[in-house]
């Protein structure tokens, strides 16, 4: 006979060590079921920086204000309208909250620097980044009686009218294969690492998709959950995706795999022909478009193209870039037509008209006569050496999830709310994002709801 | 590309952390990374010299072992660190002595010294050796004070002229404008962050050591030892004016300046290495450079030698043991001198150096 549970969490990231600290610290048994190993555990909060979060006035590691109505239109901004105000609203409410809540449970913010870091208006950096912050969590989790297994793979979930029941393990945990709980917390992420998913919505594409996180969030709570009669929200085919360089490991890239170059040159298809406005907006907008642009691409590639004036205008690469001492050296080099790509940077040296560059603003840099135009920062790219950097689209995160309220309480089809069973982070992000993305709001997503998630969790477990 | 295959793997983890990034907050050898988009064998060991070894990079990072990116900063910057050691040390033929056990050769030279001063003693006047003195001049009875200040302070001497010239060729290295100097306030910042271990705390939360909980005392064990040396080399320097100025000759009563500045001295010259020590058999080996133990190991037992014997001798000063054990203690200082350019002593030195240059690229930065 299996031990019983008040609260069992599932996955192991940032939401789930936040729903795990809270369900806790509100008086519930908790156990957590990780199915990385311990070194990959936290999914993609490994990767990440920083967190967004609405707050009054300037602190010791924010410039403020960034209020509550400010955060909302930047949201509704991102998302096109694509999101749920209550949730959305409430989430925001809640967010200047958790920006000292999380300082409680261990988490150090990034001071300022006196200078070599500009501290951000909107968005805390964590000390140390997002696995300092996710060791922090674990660390007060197991001092507060948390029980944690790593490599704890989860191969059923047994609900019975919207009820959680139990979940039946891969491998045996203590000598049991089933574990019980009264509440459960699903953490458990998206599904941008099972390629085989990802292609029921973008084809063969998806073979030349880069992961840019942990090869172990394959959605497959999400899809038992959906399976068992939970409704789900998200467009499947929305995801967060930048382009990063080809070069780059299939998973678990992580952040230094980006690129932040394409204002600075031009874009090219394998044809060596543009295909986009590399000037149309500025960053982290352009940043996150650009996975999208070159996953719709043929062979899902694409190729910077820049000279050497401009070389160290950006952040340094992992990878250097491809060198040639013409285009046409270049071309070879990128296994592209010489000719074709020679034609594609003389078209565009023609189009440059007289203007100030300023990339951080959109200044008077732009094309003429050209398709398609490049509408800003535009320079002739003559100065050789030429370079380059490939770029396939590096997905972050999925938005298909499970529908939830505020109390972080997954609904049933029909909208029921299940009894039990509750979601936080990437795994009901959708609610909140409905498409596009800001900096910082994934992490936002995953501590509030986490800790809305674990309360709610241990609330109806110790009724 | 580089002079060395550890200075290679440093280019590639910094190539690494510099698109990254997120370690920015954790001590001075980010910050200083970013101010550089390409790294020279200078700015490496600049790098490696400015790492503490706290352990906090290691644990945060999402790319080391076991990733495929293989991302060990500590580690890396250690070996790199001991190799600049031998790299710039002066004569540049004594340099392979790093290369060699510390351990064994730091003890065979505290103990050859002893047995000069035994023998020297003994031949002497054989009586001396192991008869009982007291008061003032006691100490000298079994070496002249001359021979005793010509033979420690050319060692002393000798030590500081390897240093000093050493330290030159780090500080032109690194990429110190030539001939430049280091200004008022960049030295006085330096000092600062030595003093109190600034980069030791690993942002904040401490030094990692057995596992990725920051539990290490290495902080208070290094602090001891440190300030112990201080405190000891005061207690010297305090006994050489009373010598020269007031014409006191040591021995002291245990309550003067000098004696009660070396108790503690010695005090902390023993906790304190035993602690580093203890510390270095608990610590996760992924982030010791486990090649140049014994060149720790060495120094470690030097200092922990010269605290023991000479709390000893405090201790047996007016009995007939005072002769050997004298002998013994000035034999330990004597090969502390002579190993320090050659040994892990030079690592505060170097240390000290790189947090001057940071300084002064903080203050050049704005």
């Amino acid at each position: 006979m299996s031990r019983k549970y008040d609260v069992l969490v599932i996955g192991g990231g940032n939401a789930a060590l936040c729903a795990a600290i809270a369900a806790r610290r509100g008086g519930a048994s908790v156990v957590v079921l990780e199915g990385a190993p311990k070194f990959y555990r936290g999914g993609n909060t490994r990767h990440t920086r920083n967190m967004r979060c609405a707050h009054d006035a300037a602190t010791e590691i924010l410039t403020g204000p960034y209020t509550e109505e400010e955060f909302w239109k930047d949201l509704l901004l991102v998302t096109g309208g694509r999101t749920d105000e209550e949730l959305a609203r409430h989430m925001i409410r809640e967010s200047k909250d958790i920006l000292n809540w999380i300082v409680e449970q261990g988490v150090r913010w990034q001071p300022s620097l006196g200078g070599t870091l500009s501290l951000g208006r909107t968005n805390s950096f964590f000390l140390g980044g997002g696995r300092a912050m996710l060791n922090a969590l674990y660390l007060t989790a197991e001092q507060l009686g948390v029980e944690i297994h790593y490599d704890a793979e989860v191969t059923d979930l047994v609900v019975e009218g919207g009820m959680f029941l139990a979940a039946r393990l891969k491998r045996p945990i203590d000598g049991v294969n089933e574990i019980r709980a009264t509440s459960l917390v699903a953490a458990a992420g998206g599904f941008e690492a099972n390629i085989e998913w990802l292609k029921e919505y973008w084809g063969d594409a998806a073979d030349n998709f880069l992961i840019r996180g942990t090869p172990y969030n394959r959605g497959s709570i999400l899809k038992m959950l959906l399976a068992k009669g939970v409704q789900e929200i998200g467009d499947p085919t929305q995801c967060h995706a930048v382009a990063i360089d080809a070069r780059a490991p299939k998973f678990d890239g992580g952040i230094i795999t980006r690129h932040d170059s394409v204002v600075f040159g031009i874009v090219v298809n394998k044809h060596a022909e543009r295909f986009y406005d590399e000037g149309e907006d500025i960053w982290p907008k352009r940043y996150a478009i650009w996975g999208r642009l070159v996953a719709a691409q043929p062979d899902q590639i694409a190729y910077i193209i820049f000279d050497t004036t401009v070389a160290t205008s950006f952040m340094p690469t992992l990878f250097p870039p491809i060198a040639g001492a013409t285009v046409a050296e270049l071309a070879g080099k990128l296994e592209l037509d010489p000719v074709a790509l020679e034609k594609t940077v003389a078209d565009f040296n023609a189009a440059v008209r007289p203007g100030t560059f300023d990339h951080t603003i959109l200044d008077d840099c732009r094309t003429e006569g050209i398709t398609p135009a490049k509408t800003h920062w535009a320079r002739r790219i003559e100065t050789p050496p030429y370079l380059a950097y490939p770029v396939r689209p590096g997905i972050t995160f999925t938005y298909l999830g499970t529908r939830v309220n505020k109390e972080a309480r997954m609904l049933m089809k029909g909208g029921r709310p299940s009894a039990n069973m509750f979601a936080a982070g990437e795994i009901m992000a959708g609610n909140v994002l409905g498409k596009g993305y800001a900096a910082g709001i994934g992490m936002t997503i995953g501590s509030v709801f986490g800790r809305i998630a674990g309360r709610e969790a241990a609330k109806h477990a110790r009724n | 590309m580089h002079g060395t295959r550890i200075l290679d793997e440093a280019d590639r983890l910094m190539t690494v952390c510099n698109s990254c990034r997120y370690c920015e907050g954790l001590c001075a050898v980010f910050p200083a990374m970013e101010m550089r988009r390409a790294f020279s064998d200078g700015d490496l060991n600049y790098l490696a010299n400015l790492c503490h070894a706290c352990g906090a990079c290691y644990v945060d990072c999402q790319f080391s072992p076991p990733h495929e990116f293989n991302v060990n900063v500590p580690k890396t910057l250690a070996v790199a660190r001991a190799e600049s050691y031998a790299a710039y040390a002066w004569p540049r033929a004594l340099s392979g002595v790093f290369a060699r056990n510390g351990l064994v050769i730091s003890v065979m030279a505290a103990l050859s010294m002893a047995a000069f001063i035994l023998g020297f003693a003994a031949a002497h006047e054989r009586d001396v050796l192991f008869g009982v003195h007291t008061g003032p001049g006691a100490f000298y009875k079994l070496m002249p004070h001359n021979a005793m200040a010509a033979l420690f302070g050319a060692a002393f001497l000798y030590a500081i002229l390897a240093l000093v010239m050493s330290v030159r060729t780090f500080w032109r290295d690194i990429g110190a404008p030539i001939g430049g100097r280091a200004d008022g306030g960049s030295i006085f910042q330096a000092i600062r962050d030595a003093g109190e271990l600034r980069y030791l705390h690993g942002g904040g939360v401490g030094c990692y050591n057995e596992d990725d909980r920051p539990t290490d005392r290495r902080k208070l064990y290094h602090h001891l030892t440190f300030y112990g040396f201080l405190l000891c080399f005061a207690a010297t320097c305090v006994g050489t004016l009373y010598h020269y100025l007031l014409g006191r000759e040591a021995p002291y009563p245990w309550w003067d300046l000098p004696v009660v500045l070396g108790t503690l001295g010695g005090i902390g010259l023993v906790v304190g290495p035993v602690g580093l020590f203890a510390a270095k058999m608990r610590r996760d080996s992924e982030l010791l450079d486990e090649g140049r133990y014994g060149m720790d190991v060495g120094f470690i037992a030097m200092l922990c030698l010269t605290g023991i014997t000479g709390l000893v001798l405090l201790a047996l000063r007016e009995t007939a043991a005072m002769g050997p054990l004298l002998a013994l203690h000035l034999g330990a200082v004597f090969a502390l001198f002579i190993t320090m350019p050659y040994g892990k002593f030079v690592h505060g030195i170097y240390r000290f150096t790189a947090l001057v240059r940071y300084a002064q690229e903080r203050r050049q930065a704005g």
